[in-house]
């Protein structure tokens, strides 16, 4: 019994994490139907910078949070006027070439810098007991403030006029436009956020789990299911569905190998989407 | 359609092929041709989705890989001959695609272009668990198995006019499909998917046949490259860098034409061939092709036919 609670709390705590990482990639597909292929890379460079910055500065892995959502959120306005500006409007496909060559640019950079070395950051803090079971403190932090970032894009969304403007571009951009909405603008911003967060899930991945420069791709495709789980531009839905797909993993893990995960999380994305096109946890209103 | 002008460039080009390398006996040609080969079939069938139907296919590696797989599996483990093994090989999978293609071509559009992602991921998985396939150590084939041939010297030079073959029927592949009631409805569903169904083009139909069909004449080529290089393993079959190289390959040339696919494949090569000798670019082969298709998606995504086609207008009616 106190297994089963165990394992439960576990892929919670992961399943925020996983609900956090796809937040970004939901928020830029729900507000302009792109979908971002460099999102698992972003995530990356999340990583990367909360490596540099703890190892070179030697400042406390948290507090390159701010940091990495500043840098993320300029990356982003910057990934929207080289691969997105042009192809909002265009057939779908198009738009995901274009985040798929850039993709492709920064993770060729990116080997040719860093190689496929394993990089690590120590983070101690004291764990939680329960029983037999321990959860490490950075597990329970990393989901503790996944939380908090998607309830504070929850309030931007939903209390700011920029969010307010965004979920009017969301609904119906030529709309938004008419009433004197800077539609460009905002799209751009909704990416440069998107891009924020991807990197910051980056990071706090970071004080967890050991990284590559290609560890992206798993969180990445974790991000798609996600987002299908739990409904399109949707940060509450995203930290359902990541939380969802974490305590499945859970329930699974025990009885096949970690290389068939993946295979059947994909298996769960596809029926997912025939039966219900909109998300399992989707609001009735529309997107965001 | 053996009086199109364009049936007989196809001939010529094979013919080039299989004639050039064979005159003076240069082995080094004819393995740059090699890789030109697979990447002519490669993308001639991706472009059958990409460019016609307007489904991107992430994962058209899987098909290569497959088939490169059943193929060398079927000669070591059952000592099948390679006719034999090729040809199960392309039939194996497109029975795959086909019947995969019936459940993940319900989904449009980009998700259908995600799922293909999830299938890459699913058989590798599979490649890498199943123990008759050697796991992720792969399988090695003796070179005996090149005596029936005539020896390896022999051998080598009966691959590449079998993959030249394949070269080949992909191209007419290509250019059947096109001139064909069958392609018209894939191009009608690449335009508009809803009208093409309203206007009576059966489409999940003919989604599965087009997706199913893309996937044997790249099986066919796995099953030659795998088999010349007597050796198998999951991160050389599965190598998703081939599947990006196909893209940029289709769009390069012209994505939805039979002859710019073959000319971006060809461009490609050699660029490929000049940037893996290069000191400077070598680490860089996929900073540059990601550059390449950055550009053409941003600024030209017609490519290299659709620049043709604008100033030379007749060349429109002679090259498909």
């Amino acid at each position: 019994m106190l297994g089963i609670l165990a394992s439960i709390i576990d892929g919670v705590l992961v399943g925020l994490v996983y609900g956090l990482a796809a937040m970004g990639l939901t928020l830029i597909w729900g507000v302009m139907d792109v979908i971002n292929l460099t999102h698992g890379t972003m995530v990356v460079a999340g990583m990367m910078g909360l490596y540099l910055l703890a190892n070179a500065l030697g400042i406390s892995p948290y507090l390159t949070l701010p940091p990495v959502l500043v840098g993320g959120f300029f990356v982003g306005v910057a990934l929207y006027w080289i691969a997105i500006h042009r192809m909002v409007g265009r057939p779908p496909l198009m738009s995901l070439l274009s985040t798929f060559s850039v993709n492709l640019i920064l993770i060729g950079v990116g080997t040719a810098v860093w190689g496929t070395a394993l990089f690590n950051v120590e983070v101690s803090l004291p764990g939680f007991s329960l029983g037999r079971y321990t959860f490490p403190g950075a597990h329970i932090l990393a989901a503790v403030l996944a939380a908090v970032i998607a309830g504070l894009l929850y309030v931007f969304l939903h209390y700011t006029r920029i969010g307010k403007a965004l979920r009017a571009v969301a609904n119906n951009r030529e709309a938004a436009e008419l009433v004197g909405i800077p539609t460009t603008r905002l799209l751009a911003i909704a990416v440069g956020t998107g891009v924020a967060l991807a990197g910051v899930a980056g990071m706090l991945i970071g004080t967890l789990f050991p990284f590559t420069i290609l560890s992206g791709d798993g969180y990445q495709l974790k991000g798609f299911i996600v987002t299908v789980l739990g409904g399109f531009g949707n940060p509450i839905g995203a930290l359902l569905g990541g939380i969802a797909l974490g305590v499945l993993e859970g329930a699974v893990t025990p009885f096949v190998p970690v290389s068939w995960t993946l295979v059947i999380e994909f298996a769960l994305f596809v029926l997912v989407l025939i039966a219900f096109p909109n998300g399992i946890f989707a609001s009735r209103r529309g997107a965001l | 359609m053996l009086r199109r002008p364009f049936f007989w460039i196809i001939a010529l080009v094979i013919a080039a092929f299989a004639v050039l390398p064979a005159i003076g006996n240069d082995v080094e040609m004819r393995e740059s041709l090699v890789l030109a080969c697979v990447y002519i079939t490669l993308a001639s069938n991706l472009n059958l989705m990409l460019g016609y139907t307007g489904y991107i296919n992430f994962g058209s590696i899987v098909f290569f890989g497959l088939g490169g797989y059943i193929c060398v599996w079927l000669i070591y483990a059952h000592d099948w001959p390679l006719v034999w093994s090729l040809i199960a090989a392309g039939a194996g999978v497109s029975a795959l695609a086909l019947v995969f293609g019936l459940g993940i071509l319900r989904l449009r559009g980009a998700f259908f272009a995600l799922s293909t992602i999830g299938i890459v991921e699913g058989v590798q998985a599979f490649a890498e668990n199943f123990t008759p396939w050697g796991g992720s150590s792969g399988i090695y084939i003796s070179p005996q198995v090149f005596l029936p041939l005539g020896g390896s010297a022999r051998a080598l030079w009966v691959i590449y006019f079998a993959l030249v073959a394949t070269m080949g029927a992909s191209l007419y592949l290509s250019y059947a499909i096109k001139a064909s009631k069958f392609g018209l409805g894939l191009l009608a569903i690449g335009q508009n998917e809803d009208a093409a169904a309203i206007l009576g083009v059966p489409t999940p139909r003919y989604k599965a046949l087009v997706y199913s069909a893309s996937a044997f004449l790249p099986a066919i080529a796995g099953g030659l490259y795998f088999f010349k290089s007597a050796f198998i393993q999951p991160s050389d079959a599965f190598d998703l860098t081939l599947s990006t190289e196909a893209i940029v390959i289709c769009m390069l040339g012209g994505q939805g034409t039979v002859s710019g696919v073959a000319l971006g494949a060809f461009l490609y090569e050699q660029l490929r061939g000049y940037l893996l000798t290069s000191s400077t670019f070598a680490n860089f082969q996929l900073t540059i092709a990601g550059v390449l298709l950055l550009v053409i998606v941003l600024f030209f995504p017609s490519g290299l036919m659709g620049f043709i086609y604008s100033r030379i207008p007749a060349a429109k009616k002679v090259l498909e």
